[in-house]
């Protein structure tokens, strides 16, 4: 896998220079070979046409800021277990690739590590999806796996592909009412955005339902929008269709406006960045809390309420979303600080540093097509760290999370090592039926 | 060369299928319909065809729920027209479904017209030899591969056990498409969205059926819930088994 076009304009010319027989200068005679002087010649020429088309996308500018400094290669996933980042796209871009047809297109999961260390601003975080977006209008191949989820998205409001009116079905075995505005309007105080991972996964089931019992004791009035809520759209837009991205944002902030709420809180972190950054564009601005936020900011009536101890040995991965791309580190911490009995310690790349697991930017939807180009996937990598800081269990808050590191601690051979909990899931342990 | 495109809107199944109230057909209150995955094929076949060399390709479909965006999003995957046949049951079977589309692709004088060559409504596979025999066209059904050069067309058709035919078919000729040479393409959202805004759809009327055999259902349902499988253990208890049935 090597760019694809490498275009040599003219060929190497052999060098020439200038010498004049006789010459004085400033009274100095330097005649013959002392004022020999070579002429500038062009030793590579290579066409740099893709890289001013990108260039010219908006949103895509500032990939022509880079100045090769590499502070982005050391902190790129990708290339920790491959061969990618900034850097390289750039140094490609130079040499004639077109980033369009390349499979390096595809793998950037925008975690925003770049981001965080450049010094000249290059922002993948908008050039991605601006090149994603061209590529589809374009017809450019998009991996089978990724078209598939968008079809998905497309048809039926959810990346599974699953019936949407089966969607609030987790709400039956939470053991606690859960208000389906969708069917009975009425004011509440919070308006649940459940998202697809909680409401469709077996495990994302899990942590639904958990979160239902802990509002319940919380004496929170909450309700969801139940079958009528559609993925928030944030990941699709990332990879590029937006028009996916607008169709799904302009349902779900049309029913967000239908409804009688204080305060929105969400379970995911694509979820919370979609809402409080994106949505106010379409025009739907809404007070909004990832759930983390929210909870650890009643930690005075929640810790009275957690009385069952939990005393294993807990690490935590900083989701992308929440962590770098919208400042919040704390808000977890607070809540598995709280836990009683806990033995918390980090892991050696937490806070700004995390290790992406994989799934952002269209990652969730790309590991076979990623297979090829990396030798460890990145929620591999993660649970070795996580293990090597002798954690018994590695607490998430993404909902993508789950699913991808509990199939890493198999694929690692690690099963039964090293359990995969939602803070939520923990939390709710910690409460006295 | 003109090509015509028919399709048709099928029950998606990630909705559970239920029946209407006398138990003669499906409800389709609250049926998701989604394209006929043969007929994807046959417009993927035909933009193929059209990328190749020089052609038009009309998609044509009978009007009924979802039909607009059925439509658009062909003209979003490279269809160049849209044609909306109104008046007519979408649900009917293939008799009267021939008779309608004939009456409306005989006035575009195709060349080519690619149909899948079954659908999940009707496994019959009638469509495409009803419709030729309507239009006065021959017909080649389960093809896999067609090239079309002048005014022939050869087609790969396959059949059972493996074995393959190649036809030559003079045009104008139907062809009932089983897979198309690629996957069929994805049309984005993005510009299905902006199809939508810029083009139009054109409607004609489904015209007289004629004396075409129709026939009515008396009774649907679902299918009966077998005894099961029983699970073997070993060859042994295999063996115990064919010499119980006679037949080892």
């Amino acid at each position: 896998m090597i760019f694809k076009t490498m275009v040599r304009k003219e060929k190497e010319q052999k060098s020439s220079y200038v010498e004049k027989d006789s010459a004085i200068v400033d009274g100095i005679d330097i005649s013959g070979h002392w004022n020999k002087m070579y002429q500038p010649r062009e030793i590579m020429n290579y066409d740099v046409t893709p890289l001013e088309d990108l260039r010219a996308l908006p949103g895509a500018e500032s990939i022509g800021n880079c100045y090769q400094c590499a502070q982005c290669i050391g902190v790129c996933p990708i290339d920790n277990v491959g061969d990618y980042g900034p850097r390289k796209i750039y140094r490609k871009l130079q040499m004639g690739m077109n980033l369009l047809e390349s499979v390096d297109l595809w793998q950037c999961t925008t975690c925003m590590n770049c981001l965080r260390v450049c010094p000249k601003e290059v922002n993948m975080i908008d050039i991605m999806p601006a090149a994603r977006e061209k590529a589809i209008l374009d017809g450019k191949e998009v991996p089978a796996e990724l078209q598939e989820m968008f079809q998905n998205c497309a048809e039926y409001g959810n990346p599974m592909g699953e019936s949407p009116r089966k969607r609030a079905r987790w709400a039956k075995k939470a053991d606690v009412e859960v208000k389906d505005l969708s069917k009975n309007p009425e004011p509440v105080d919070v308006l649940w955005f459940v998202g697809d991972y909680y409401a469709y996964h077996g495990r994302g089931n899990d942590a639904a339902q958990a979160m239902a019992r802990v509002l319940t004791k919380l004496g929170v009035n909450f309700g969801t929008l139940g079958a009528e809520e559609r993925c928030d759209g944030d990941s699709q837009r990332l990879a590029g269709e937006k028009g996916l991205y607008e169709m799904l944002a302009e349902h779900n902030i049309e029913k967000f406006n239908s409804l009688d709420f204080k305060k929105m809180v969400v379970s995911g972190p694509h979820a919370y960045n979609a809402i409080k950054n994106e949505y106010p564009k379409m025009g739907g601005t809404y007070d909004v809390d990832h759930y983390t936020q929210f909870l650890s900011a009643m930690m005075d009536k929640l810790k009275p309420l957690m009385t069952k101890e939990f005393g294993k040995k807990v690490t935590f991965h900083d989701p992308c979303y929440l962590g770098r791309h919208n400042g919040e580190y704390e808000a977890p911490r607070t809540l598995l600080n709280a836990i009683p009995g806990i033995q918390f310690s980090e892991m050696f790349r937490n806070k700004e540093q995390g290790y992406c697991c994989g799934g952002g930017g269209g990652g969730m939807w790309l590991d076979g097509f990623m297979a090829d180009n990396i030798n460890e996937r990145l929620s591999e990598n993660r649970v070795k760290e996580a293990i090597a800081v002798g954690a018994e269990v590695l607490a998430v808050c993404c909902p993508y999370e789950v699913s991808r590191f509990e199939d890493a601690v198999k694929s690692t051979g690690n099963e039964g090592k090293l359990e995969v909990l939602d803070i939520i899931e923990i939390i709710d342990r910690c409460i006295e039926e | 060369m003109k090509i015509v495109v028919p399709l048709k809107q099928v029950p998606d199944l990630v909705e559970d299928l239920e029946l209407n109230d006398d138990g003669t057909g499906l409800d389709y209150e609250y049926l998701k319909m989604k394209l006929n995955e043969w007929d994807d094929h046959a417009l993927e076949e035909a933009i193929l065809t059209k990328e190749a060399g020089d052609a038009e390709v009309i998609a044509v479909a009978l009007d009924g729920e979802d039909v607009d965006k059925m439509l658009f999003t062909a003209l979003a995957k490279g269809a160049d027209k849209a044609v909306k046949i109104t008046g007519a049951n979408p649900y009917a079977g293939n008799h009267e479904m021939a008779k309608v589309l004939a009456n409306a692709i005989s006035g575009m004088s195709p060349d080519l017209v690619l149909v899948g060559v079954q659908s999940a409504g009707d496994s019959d596979g009638w469509l495409a030899p009803l419709l030729a025999a309507h239009l006065g066209m021959p017909s080649v059904s389960v093809v896999t591969g067609l090239q079309v050069s002048g005014n022939t067309v050869t087609v790969h058709k396959e059949y059972s056990g493996g074995i393959m035919a190649e036809f030559d078919v003079e045009l104008p000729g139907v062809i009932g498409i089983q897979a198309a040479r690629q996957t069929p393409r994805y049309a984005p959202v993005s510009k299905v969205r902006q199809i939508q805004q810029s083009a139009t759809i054109e409607e004609v009327a489904a015209g007289d059926l004629g004396d075409v055999v129709t026939s009515t259902v008396e009774e649907m349902k679902h299918p009966e819930k077998g005894g099961g499988a029983k699970m073997l253990s070993d060859v042994e208890e295999i063996v115990e088994v064919l010499k119980e049935k006679g037949v080892a």
